[in-house]
């Protein structure tokens, strides 16, 4: 029970990582976890932490790139940035994310008229 | 492609741990930074900046070790804590290491030996190519000893032509005696064993010469060149391994003789058609030599594609009886019938021994589990001492599964240590019976650890490692962690869980160790009663040796020169007598025809009777006994025989025999004496009709000669002294051998000695584990017990009554044991009655020695801690904890 409910979630932080950077280009381990929080409105409470486990497997599968660079305020951080096959992978997750939702929208739906 | 890509990553990354952790490290410290910053920037204070940023951070180390495990293989980081872990655990307790391993590799290293050879004697096929395809062929319940099992040079030709089930038939002379050849060209010629074999035996069996070629068709003729192929290890050994040895003259017996191929080094004529004998050289046998001879050819056939056995033997029941024993003889053939038995060579070798070697089997296999049983025990008794340990880990989070898979790590490390340390002894063993030419088992010689039984020895320890380290696994994870954690060992309720688990093992254990004992007991008794056999004959303080023997026709002339070696052999100091056999007991034999002159024999009422032709004086230098008559003499005139006992018993019925007239070997022969029954054939066999004719009638051509010397002497002494009287009559006498004539006997009880020599030492071993595996559950508990024994001391019990209490206890568990014990031995003894001699499978004797014996050393074991439990100090038992 734990073991599956762990993997959704690390899904999720997957492709909410994927979809921060290809909607914002560059950016580091901090840009990210701040962005998900306050595009999340705060709904989502993540340990910052976590996104490093997310960020070294979407690197290893290819789907982002990293490389140290200096951030604006001057200090050494480590820039991820989306690679094309990594578009490629957030569409296609992205789009069974939304049919998932929607049939389990319709479904839950459903029950609530009993 | 992206698992792949992302698997190598993973594994890149595994090896790359250093550098990857500094990168992670320098990246959450940019990242706490920048959270810092953005807190301060908000207007908090520094240090209230600093802990908003770690907590919404999470922790450190927790996002360390997830993103450890996301980026590498966790499984294998797992696996070297829990190595790591469990060595340093093992070093600290070095003792049960050191006895968990010895006992492992103990069983373990049975199990691979004894694999070795029921591998190589049972399972595995005979080492020839398409072996499967290859057949014995014998007679069909054969009334007498070897002449009986062979056939003659025109019925071996007949069959060769007529039958249409095999691809090939050829055979080898049976009748050959060790050392039959010299070879010259040296200071003092060497004896040789050399086997006449027919054209085609070597390409039925399907062997290659590694060097030059295998006999031609006209090499077997009578008028050939003599020609010879050398074994390898004579090659090796004679000849230096040099390969331009073929083509050349070697002299044999002083005629040259050409070398035409050397054998590969993996063909053991012994091993598989004489378990024991070592044979050096092979040469043609020559038809039309042997066809007045009779029966002398062991046969050995190969089956063409896509006959089976059940064909081959259709047409051998109707071919065989057609054969003709001797085509210039017909009037032989209407007096002898042919039968054809086929057995698959492979059966025909090592079937007599599939039960020994499976009960063998079974018996370490036994030991195996009584070793897992021992090992679950001694675990068990940790597991209770460690109890708290898991209880504190699982309470810190670690999880059933986890705790589980370090324990089962624990027993693995365990059992692959004492696999190493089993394979070692197994190593060790099998290259000793490799090397005992002497014991009669065929294929020994090759026995080896090989990629197979490597491949057992790693089945047979993680086997062991799940069956022992299981049970203590799971039962020390399901274990309540708040009663561990509470119970510090003030109750008595700590290990009663535990415990009855842990006597039940022992029950096993002793149930198991029983069986064994009973088993290797009634073995041993069959051993003993083998040797209280009266064999006919004294093997002590006779002494062998074979004589170089002139085959040619100077018979008178051979006659006297053996009467004048046995004559001045007999003058040597601490000789009593001497003689001169062709053919000695329990070694080769061959069988003519005796009956009573006179008198008509119903079909099947005579017998193959067992020849020797002898000197006078080798009856008494066997230590044979003449119950009636006399010996012979040298200047006997007309024929005359000895029989023994039995054919006395079945010619003249209630008469006496010394004085008639029997025909013996084709002529009328006097009988002078008759003799005690020996046994000819097998030392555990009846013995069968035999006669004794005269070395000095020339009408029986001897085979051989082996003199036979009765002496004090030592058996150096008595070589060097015999060996200078001989040469200094026959200077042509090679250096042979001298063998005691125990030896014989040695050899033929060989096999026996080997089985009861391996059941005994696992029974040993089984008795050795269960009383060890008492001592553990007693000492134990008696530890366990500790503050209780001295809580029931303080109150007034006495040390005896608290020995009798531990003792009792013991008591209890041995005899829940040797119950189970008992019926389990009625059961398995039944599959060994076969193999027992002069003992019943229920033998009382043995069962009620073998539940003493266990009784008796399992009560030592238990009265060590009874001995300890009785000198606690109630003071100080009290006092601790």
């Amino acid at each position: 029970m734990g073991d599956s409910k762990l993997d959704l979630l690390q899904g999720t932080l997957d492709l909410m990582v994927l979809q921060t950077l290809a909607a914002m280009g560059e950016q580091h381990g901090y840009g990210i976890a701040r962005r998900i929080e306050q595009v999340s409105g705060d709904e989502v409470l993540l340990n910052q932490g976590t996104i490093y486990a997310s960020l070294v497997r979407l690197q290893q599968r290819g789907w982002i790139d990293a490389e140290w660079g200096v951030s604006d305020n001057n200090r050494k951080a480590k820039f991820y940035s989306i690679t094309k096959r990594g578009r490629k992978q957030l569409q296609e997750d992205a789009e069974y994310w939304h049919r998932l939702t929607a049939v389990m929208g319709r479904v839950l739906k459903a029950g609530t008229r009993e | 492609m992206g698992f792949l890509r992302q698997g190598w990553n993973r594994v890149r990354a595994f090896f790359r741990k250093g550098p990857l952790d500094a990168d992670l490290d320098a990246e959450m410290a940019s990242h706490l930074e920048m959270a810092v910053e953005e807190n301060l920037r908000r207007g908090m204070a520094v240090e209230e900046a600093r802990r908003r940023a770690m907590a919404r951070f999470g922790g450190v180390q927790q996002a360390r070790e997830k993103q450890r495990a996301a980026r590498g293989l966790p499984f294998v980081d797992v696996l070297g804590q829990d190595l790591r872990y469990t060595l340093r655990t093992l070093g600290r307790d070095a003792g049960f290491t050191v006895v968990a391993v010895l006992i492992l590799g103990l069983g373990i290293g049975a199990n691979v030996a004894v694999f070795s050879v029921v591998n190589t004697l049972l399972l595995r096929p005979l080492p020839f190519p398409d072996a499967g395809k290859l057949v014995r062929i014998t007679t069909v319940n054969p009334p007498c000893g070897e002449s009986c099992r062979t056939y003659s040079a025109d019925a071996t030709r007949e069959l060769q032509e007529r039958n249409r089930s095999f691809e090939r038939v050829s055979g080898y002379f049976a009748f050959t005696s060790a050392d039959n050849y010299k070879l010259m060209g040296r200071a003092v010629p060497l004896p040789v064993t050399g086997i006449l074999v027919d054209q085609s035996f070597f390409q039925t069996l399907g062997v290659q010469p590694v060097l030059g070629r295998l006999f031609l068709p006209e090499e077997c003729l009578h008028s050939a060149r003599p020609t010879v192929l050398l074994s390898y290890p004579f090659w090796k050994r004679q000849f230096g391994g040099k390969r331009d040895i073929v083509g050349q003259a070697v002299d044999f017996n002083g005629t040259p003789v050409t070398v035409v191929g050397v054998l590969p080094d993996t063909f053991d004529f012994g091993s598989v058609f004489s378990p024991g004998a070592k044979v050096d050289i092979f040469t043609p046998y020559v038809m039309s030599d042997f066809e007045e001879d009779g029966n002398d050819l062991a046969l050995v056939g190969r089956l063409k594609p896509g006959v089976t056995m059940a064909q081959a033997q259709d047409e051998a029941n109707s071919l065989f009886p057609k054969l003709d024993i001797d085509l210039k003889h017909p009037e032989y053939n209407a007096n002898y019938h042919y039968t054809g038995q086929l057995i698959g060579l492979k059966d025909y070798v090592s079937g007599k021994l599939r039960r020994s070697l499976i009960v063998l089997w079974c018996a370490v296999g036994m030991i195996l589990l009584i070793v897992c049983v021992n090992l679950s025990n001694l675990l068990l008794a940790r597991a209770a001492a460690r109890g708290k340990e898991f209880a504190m880990r699982s309470a810190l989070g670690a999880n059933r599964g986890r705790l589980v898979r370090q324990l089962l790590t624990e027993s693995l490390i365990l059992s692959g240590a004492g696999a190493v340390l089993g394979l070692a002894i197994a190593l060790g063993v099998t290259g000793f019976l490799a090397h005992q030419g002497s014991i009669a088992l065929p294929l020994l010689s090759s026995v080896r650890i090989d990629g197979e039984a490597v491949a057992w020895t790693v089945a047979i320890a993680v086997a062991a490692a799940v069956l022992f380290g299981l049970m203590p696994a799971l039962r020390m994870a399901s274990g309540n962690l708040q009663e561990a954690l509470k119970d510090s060992g003030h109750g008595a309720s700590a290990g009663r869980r535990h415990e009855g688990l842990r006597s039940a093992l022992v029950v096993a254990e002793i149930a198991l160790a029983c069986v064994l004992l009973v088993g290797g007991g009634l073995l041993l008794r069959s051993f003993l009663h083998l040797l209280d056999v009266d064999l006919g004959f004294e093997p002590a303080r006779a002494t062998a040796i074979t004589l170089d023997f002139d085959d040619g026709q100077k018979a008178a002339a051979r006659v006297a020169q053996w009467q004048e070696i046995i004559r001045r052999v007999k003058t040597i100091p601490g000789v009593e007598t001497a003689g001169i056999s062709d053919n000695l007991p329990l070694s080769r034999n061959r069988s003519w025809g005796i009956s009573a002159k006179g008198v008509e024999y119903r079909p099947g009422e005579l017998q193959g009777t067992f020849v020797f032709i002898v000197s006078p004086g080798y009856l008494p230098a066997m230590g044979m006994r003449l119950k009636e008559g006399r010996d012979f003499q040298w200047d006997d005139a007309d024929p005359v025989v000895i029989i023994n006992e039995t054919v006395a018993r079945k010619l003249w019925p209630g008469q006496d025999p010394v004085g008639r007239i029997a025909r013996a070997g084709g002529t009328d022969a006097r009988v002078i004496g008759v003799i005690a029954d020996v046994h000819e054939s097998s030392v555990e066999g009846e013995a069968g009709w035999q006669m004794y004719l005269p070395v000095t009638s020339p009408k029986f051509g001897p085979e051989g000669a082996e003199l036979v010397v009765r002496s004090t002497l030592p058996a150096g002494t008595l070589a060097k002294s015999v060996m200078a009287t001989v040469r200094l009559i026959d200077p042509g006498q090679p250096a042979t051998e001298f063998r005691p004539v125990q030896q014989l006997v040695d050899h033929a009880t060989s096999p026996r000695r080997f089985f009861v020599l391996l059941v005994g030492i696992f029974a040993g071993l089984g008795l050795l584990l269960a009383s060890l595996g008492i001592y553990g559950v007693i000492a134990y508990s008696v530890m366990q017990r500790t503050q209780e024994i001295g809580i029931r001391m303080a109150l007034g019990a006495s040390r005896g009554r608290v020995q009798r209490g531990v003792l009792g206890k013991t008591l209890g568990l041995v005899l829940a044991g040797l119950v189970v014990g008992t019926l389990g031995s009625l059961v398995a003894t039944r599959m060994i009655a076969s193999l027992l001699f002069g003992t019943e499978a229920t033998d009382p004797l043995t069962y009620a020695g073998m539940i003493v014996l266990l009784m008796a050393v399992a009560l030592l074991a238990g009265y060590l801690p009874a001995r300890r439990a009785s000198r606690i100090d109630p003071l100080v038992a009290l006092r601790t904890n």
